[in-house]
């Protein structure tokens, strides 16, 4: 909240007291890129374009490997991307139904991206996650609800889609006036919204106990005597810690291209 | 001061999250227990349950200590 207040206070710009805090996220652009111009736009190229460039260019160059040659006895890079594909496949049918396999890239976009960018939170030189830079998951979120909302329109048509949204049938006329608000607030604006903060609030807490256990490590077991301890312990719960935001990593990919499939189904198959 | 209020906004969010948790990992494991045929549905249905679940405990942490 602090940074939150002094941005009001000071109009965006704090110096002074809260210098220590403004540093740490401050990713300003690499020293390669900063007077690099593209049409006269500045071309900041900071740390967390760069690792997720990286990424990326890994995804893509594995799953391109892998698809290039398709044997009909698959080798073990291509079986490794059919089960991914088979998974992705198997949810949207289970969630969505038949017209579930029109959304399969889609979905396999998504959970292949968030997967790749959250690695790069434990990887050896990386060790930061793009999704936990808020632009990330904000636009993912934001292409997830305009899906959702667009098959919905498509599905049953604007007028008819908006009204199932607002007056859920099978409820008392005199409800509606408590039902409404919370069912439009609900599915418009609490749905994309909670899928970005999910992912960006775990890709953080992740990030920062990552980081405070290896820096942990690194200051404290150096210094004799009773700093030792503590370095020791950080030591035996480091890969505790990677371990776990390993198991984060993937469930967060999974619950995102999950729920997404969720609010598709959602609008293409209402249950009334 | 500034820190003891962000320590109380962390530790109260960590509370309904907390007791959610426990009764859906309860409930989990016990339905587990009496079918064990149904384990791998129950099983990957706790960890959407879990995620939804600590997305609010996450939010508490975040708006006090990094934003």
């Amino acid at each position: 909240m602090s940074l939150t207040m002094a941005a009001a206070e000071w109009g965006g710009e704090f110096e002074g007291v809260l210098d220590p805090i403004n540093s740490l996220f401050d990713f300003a652009p690499l020293p390669a890129f900063e007077d690099l111009r593209l049409f006269g736009v500045d071309l900041w190229i900071n740390r967390t374009i760069l690792i997720a460039w990286i990424m990326t260019l890994i995804a893509m160059s594995l799953l391109v490997v892998a698809t290039r040659n398709p044997k009909v006895v698959p080798g073990k890079l291509q079986s490794l991307v059919e089960l991914l594909f088979e998974f992705i496949r198997g949810l949207a049918t289970d969630i969505i139904g038949r017209k579930g396999q029109r959304y399969v890239p889609l979905l396999t976009t998504f959970f292949v991206f968030i997967l790749f960018m959250n690695l790069a939170k434990l990887t050896p030189f990386l060790m930061l996650p793009p999704t936990s830079r808020i632009a990330f998951p904000l636009f993912l979120a934001l292409i997830a609800w305009a899906v959702y909302v667009g098959a919905g329109i498509k599905e049953q048509g604007l007028v008819h889609y908006f009204k199932e949204l607002a007056f859920p049938p099978g409820v008392p006329k005199a409800l509606y006036v408590l039902l409404t608000p919370i069912e439009i607030l609900s599915n418009l604006v609490l749905r994309p919204f909670t899928l970005m903060l999910r992912l960006f609030a775990n890709m953080v807490a992740g990030h920062i106990l990552v980081v405070i256990t290896l820096v942990a490590i690194h200051v404290f077991l150096p210094s004799f005597p009773a700093g030792s301890l503590v370095g020791v312990f950080a030591l035996v719960a480091a890969p505790l810690v990677f371990g776990f935001e390993l198991l984060i990593v993937g469930l967060q990919a999974y619950i995102f291209t999950m729920l997404a499939a969720v609010y598709i189904a959602s609008s293409v198959e209402p249950a009334h | 001061m500034e820190n003891l209020g962000n320590g109380l906004v962390f530790g109260l969010a960590t509370l309904g999250p907390g007791i959610g948790l426990g009764i859906l990992i309860g409930k989990a494991i016990e339905s587990m227990a009496r079918q064990p045929e149904a384990a791998g549905m129950v099983r990957t249905t706790m960890f959407i349950g879990i995620a939804v679940v600590e997305a609010l405990a996450l939010l508490g942490f975040v708006l006090a200590f990094a934003i």
